[in-house]
């Protein structure tokens, strides 16, 4: 089945997700727009990391659609997904890289998997992916020698080494010194420039995703809450995107875990204690 | 109450058939599912350095001492019925049909198996494994393949290695030191000893034990819970259930080739 929409490379179409009993989406809807960054912001432990894994094929939903340039990916063959992966690629927040490779081979494990180009083309492409990402000069080094920082851009230069329609970035910041953070913004941003792919960001780090995205949806509850431009987002009322975007502690999402009242709580032990007594 | 009971007795059959069918259907696709030659066999030749070459120094030092005391053990008894003559004989056959490839199995579980689950569940829980889905590359072609195989190809050279120097550690004891004939041992041990029936039965015993020793090791770290008490867990239950598979096949194996 083909739906062919020109202005959106992805599209979610009445998402229903359940991880065992929990419920991780109710029957939610998006687009991904073309050549732009779309960002997809919520508190942790909502699943965000959860819908890259769907529109990915790595997980099965259990009912909607997800159509990637018009193909329905969980009603693919796996030889046909693995043909749509090609088109893709995420940036895992580990970096993922491959332990037992160096930066080098790590970036040029895809070329090499997916293509016959010869070794001299594969070390120029390798070569000037890493000098994008300020690290040609650590090409040696093995993933155990690379700071968190550099691990992530070695991640992005792999990421992007066959040039993919679309890029999904997992929680690309979580975890980043400020001048790291500054460093992954700033490359997200020219990668996405320069070769004119779509990228989806799902983070929680509101004010860099703020910074570079084109789109933002906010999740919570199960569902997609607010949407819009940074812009419009940001002159939103609503409580709950104040309390998310402005970092409040307390809000419609409670700081405190579902309890009895606390007074009640301490008269029970006490009650308890004495009766033991 | 009953009925709970028996919802969750129901629920755990479908979810052992569930784990089993899934455990066939991965086997099936990793046997038949090989990625170019030019990419598996480099692989492989690394994944049997891995778990042959670096296993080899536990094996030596196993196959010599486990060799000598069956010497040692097997003399004791000998020479009371004034048998003792026999010990080639006795070492090459219990070496041959029956410690040979169990202790190699055994060994190579708690020595290579343990190492590949927690290898291969340590790659799930860093995200390697999802990144070459995402990548677009099979990992059971990719990742799981070349280490079955390997343990496939270089346990029966093991379990052959382990037997050679056991049976040497038993020269060691038998000749050397309790000063049994070199003639007598060897040359009655050249006489029982049968092709088919001994060697033939070792290296059937090493590769059904192989198989069932890498598959149980590999699908554990694959199929394993990406948390470090998930892939504790998971190594524990290679190791242990190997072993037990190893010695329950054995016997069966026995019965079949001697019974």
């Amino acid at each position: 089945m083909i739906n062919k929409d020109s202005d959106n490379l992805v599209v979610v179409d009445g998402l229903t997700f359940s991880h065992g009993e929990r419920l991780i989406y109710d029957n939610i809807s998006l687009s991904i727009p073309r050549g732009k960054i779309t960002a997809i912001l919520g508190p942790s432990g909502i699943g965000k990391t959860t819908l890259l894994r769907l529109i990915g094929g790595q997980l099965e939903p259990d009912c909607g659609h997800i159509w990637f340039d018009g193909h329905d990916v969980p009603q693919l063959s796996r030889k046909e997904l693995f043909e749509l992966r090609t088109r893709m690629s995420m940036l895992f927040q580990s970096g993922a890289l491959f332990t037992e490779l160096d930066v080098f081979d790590n970036v040029a494990f895809p070329v090499r998997e997916h293509t016959r180009l010869p070794e001299s083309v594969i070390q120029t492409l390798v070569m000037m992916k890493l000098e994008q990402v300020g690290l040609r000069g650590a090409h040696h080094l093995m993933p155990s020698e690379l700071s968190g920082g550099m691990a992530r851009r070695v991640a992005l230069a792999r990421a992007t080494v066959l040039d993919p329609e679309l890029i999904m970035y997992d929680e690309p910041f979580t975890g980043q010194d400020p001048i790291s953070m500054g460093v992954l913004v700033s490359l997200i941003h020219s990668v996405n420039e320069t070769l004119g792919s779509t990228s989806v960001i799902v983070s929680h780090d509101v004010h860099e995703v703020l910074s570079i995205a084109d789109y933002v949806y906010v999740m919570a509850d199960k569902r997609i809450i607010a949407q819009g431009s940074p812009e419009q987002l940001r002159q939103d009322q609503s409580e709950q995107i104040v309390q998310f975007l402005k970092g409040k502690p307390d809000g419609p999402v409670p700081f405190h875990y579902p309890a009895a009242p606390l007074e009640q709580q301490l008269r029970e032990l006490a009650g308890g204690e004495s009766a033991g007594k | 109450m009953i009925a709970n009971a028996l919802q969750q007795i129901g629920r755990r059959t479908f979810d052992v058939l569930a784990t089993m069918g899934f455990a066939v259907m991965t086997y099936m696709k990793v046997v038949f599912g090989f990625s170019r030659m030019s990419v598996f066999v480099p692989l492989l030749i690394r994944q049997m350095y891995v778990v042959g070459v670096q296993s080899l120094l536990i094996i030596l030092v196993s196959g010599l001492f486990i060799g000598m005391v069956i010497a040692l053990q097997g003399y004791q008894v000998l020479v009371s019925y004034g048998a003792e003559g026999s010990l080639g004989p006795m070492v090459a056959l219990s070496l041959l049909r029956e410690l040979g490839p169990v202790v190699t199995a055994l060994l190579f579980a708690g020595r290579a198996g343990s190492a590949l689950t927690a290898e291969i569940g340590l790659m799930k829980a860093t995200e390697q494994i999802a990144s070459l889905e995402m990548m677009a590359i099979d990992p059971l072609r990719r990742v799981i393949a070349p280490r079955f195989w390997a343990g496939l190809i270089c346990m029966p050279m093991l379990a052959t290695i382990f037997t050679l120097v056991a049976i040497y550690g038993g020269k060691l004891v038998g000749v050397d030191w309790l000063g049994l004939d070199t003639g007598t041992y060897w040359s009655l041990m050249q006489a029982a000893v049968e092709w088919k029936q001994d060697i033939g039965s070792m290296l059937i015993k090493s590769v059904v034990f192989a198989n069932v020793v890498t598959w149980i090791a590999v699908f554990r770290g694959y199929h394993a819970v990406p948390t470090s008490a998930g892939i504790s867990k998971a190594t524990t239950e290679t190791v242990v259930q190997a072993s037990l598979m190893v010695l329950g096949l054995d016997f069966v194996l026995t019965a079949l080739m001697f019974g």
